[in-house]
């Protein structure tokens, strides 16, 4: 048994390796940063809290593109989910073809986060594009997708909520595993579809939609290919999301102090969104039977 | 199910009529549920369909009609795309993304089947915060690591060349996969492994000649999604690759948008097409591995 110390070490070694190396220094030496200036040429200068105080004090792209950022994450997150479960939900259904219609679904996933998508996307509602020719098959006038900041933020959303697949075939797999003796039970109790959804379905589904929830909340956060390719930010910077920003700064400008501010900023959002999601998922995530470990 | 409802439920109606307003209900439930399904599916793909389409349309058509069908189909966008406005050709840019892939591929195998053999096989000290370890890498946002990555990158000397995406990859970086394979290998069972542990099987042969086979979908599911996830990956290569001769397609197909002369379309659609091919046959034929690892993921997590 003594030797297993060290052969469980052995083969963990490439893990403990890349931890260390790409992401415990970088970590730490990005927050390092994040209190210098740095353009890569000289050695850091110490900079103390100035850089956090241009941020929170003088920096107005700063503070447009956080707004956007958490109008992005607070309209793309819950959208997607309700969405992805909708479908699951109609899926989870004595239905035909409900393979293929679920490979169906999850086939904007695979593509999803591919330049080739995003610059279909900048095709599909350009002024002359396929959306504008279906609204006017409706009878409206072509809308201004990418000219008018009321918008352009829009087709990002529309974007990402389109690869609603993932988080699609994490619900269906979880409402297939729920025990059909409990709507059976529901129904002898006289409830109605909505009302057995609403408190045995959703219930039981808690823990899936908290994994959903802190996954697609976190990506969401780090959006870059969407604005990147599709609007370039603009117009006004309404798509001027944070990543677009912390992309700018530490790679065209080279300030990589400042960049890394703003990083951490960004970090400690997620973090501490992240924390608010598990802390209160103690009050509202169910675990049957807490068979969990 | 059916029966149960009846008979708590014939109070005020009589069976038959009971089991008729069903039947009547389910199908109309069943109707609106097709009518849905095919109408949302419809909505999501026909931009694909489109796609394709449209990539075999000339310019000036691309804008003219929504429909699917080329009128005059011409293979046009797709020589002229390919020929790109480089020195190179699409087909260069595929090569780099294959020289991108295949190593990074391997190396992810590799590498998390021994992570992951380490966590649910053995037992050694701090074990648990190493595991949980795994997990705060999966949560943690790379923007809060990408600038000193780069840096260190840039000290290495390795800017400009494929080591920043192969070797983070190779050395476990991706904690998904490390989580999504030590979740797989706990649920086997390890009479085998012991078996051959008696028959004087060291660790090492253990791993290869008996846990490797058993987690071959597992490991068939950790290289498609590498792939996918590579084949798609635009940051890394932006941020790391400055040579055009050795862009992957996903920077290729971006420098083509910036230097097509008012927007050849039809030159675009075609190599987006093309970009997204891989991938899409990859997942047709092996879908099976995509929805059981994304099930797996979300189930266990």
């Amino acid at each position: 048994m003594r030797s297993q110390r060290f052969l469980g070490y052995a083969y963990l070694a490439p893990y403990l390796v890349g931890l260390v190396i790409f992401t415990a220094i970088p970590f730490l030496t990005s927050l390092y940063l994040s209190f210098t200036s740095y353009d890569l040429m000289s050695s850091p200068q110490w900079t103390g809290l100035s850089n956090y105080q241009r941020l929170f004090t003088r920096d107005r792209t700063f503070e447009k593109s956080l707004s956007v950022t958490l109008l992005y994450v607070f309209s793309t997150v819950p959208l997607k989910l309700a969405f992805a479960l909708f479908i699951a939900a109609i899926l989870n259904y004595k239905l035909k073809f409900i393979n293929i219609f679920r490979t169906a679904f999850y086939v904007p996933s695979i593509l999803g986060g591919s330049i080739a998508i995003a610059v279909l996307w900048r095709y599909l509602f350009s002024t002359e594009g396929l959306v504008n020719m279906a609204i006017a098959t409706l009878g409206f006038g072509p809308v201004d997708w990418f000219g008018d900041p009321a918008n352009a933020l829009f087709t990002i959303t529309l974007l990402r909520c389109w690869q609603f697949g993932s988080a699609m075939v994490i619900f269906l797999a979880a409402l297939q595993s729920i025990d059909k003796s409990l709507y059976e039970a529901a129904s002898i109790d006289g409830a109605g579809k909505v009302t057995t959804f609403i408190f045995v379905t959703l219930p039981l589904l808690t823990p899936v939609i908290f994994f959903n929830l802190v996954m697609q909340m976190v990506q969401a956060f780090q959006e870059f290919n969407g604005p990147y390719i599709i609007t370039q930010g603009g117009p006004l910077k309404s798509t001027y999301l944070l990543p677009l920003y912390i992309y700018e700064e530490a790679f065209k400008k080279f300030n990589m102090g400042y960049a890394s501010a703003i990083a951490w900023v960004l970090f400690a959002i997620i973090m501490v969104l992240t924390l608010v999601a598990f802390w209160s998922s103690k009050k509202w995530v169910y675990y049957a039977g807490d068979k969990r470990s | 199910m059916t029966d149960i409802h009846l008979s708590n439920t014939s109070i005020h109606t009589t069976d038959e009529a009971a089991a008729a307003r069903r039947a009547r209900m389910d199908l109309i439930s069943s109707v609106i549920r097709y009518a849905l399904l095919f109408g949302v599916g419809f909505l999501m793909l026909y931009p694909l369909i489109w796609l394709v389409g449209a990539s075999f349309k000339t310019n000036s058509e691309i804008f003219s009609g929504a429909g699917f069908l080329p009128s005059s189909p011409t293979l046009e966008g797709y020589t002229r795309g390919w020929q790109t406005s480089t020195p190179y050709t699409f087909g260069r840019f595929f090569w780099n993304s294959f020289l991108i892939i295949l190593p990074k591929v391997i190396g992810t195998a590799i590498s998390c089947t021994m992570v992951a053999y380490a966590f649910a096989r053995f037992e050694f000290p701090f074990k648990k915060v190493l595991f949980g370890s795994v997990i705060a890498v999966l949560l943690l946002p790379n923007v809060v690591t990408r600038i000193p990555q780069y840096i260190l990158f840039r000290d290495l000397g390795w800017l400009d060349s494929f080591l920043p995406l192969w070797v983070p990859s190779a050395l476990a970086g991706d904690a998904f996969f490390v989580f999504m394979l030590v979740q797989f290998l706990r649920s086997l069972p390890t009479d085998m492994e012991e078996a051959a542990r008696v028959d004087g099987a060291n660790s090492l042969q253990t791993l290869v000649y008996i846990v490797v086979p058993m987690l071959g979908p597992a490991l068939v599911s950790v290289c498609l999604f590498q792939f996918m996830w590579t084949m798609n990956d635009f940051l890394g290569p932006l941020i790391y690759i400055s040579s055009v001769d050795k862009y992957p397609v996903s920077l290729a197909l971006k420098l083509s948008i910036d230097t097509t002369e008012a927007f050849e379309w039809n030159r675009i659609l075609a190599m987006s097409v093309l970009t997204i091919t891989p991938a899409l046959v990859v997942f047709f034929v092996a879908q099976r591995y995509f929805i059981e690892g994304i099930s797996a993921g979300g189930r266990k997590g």
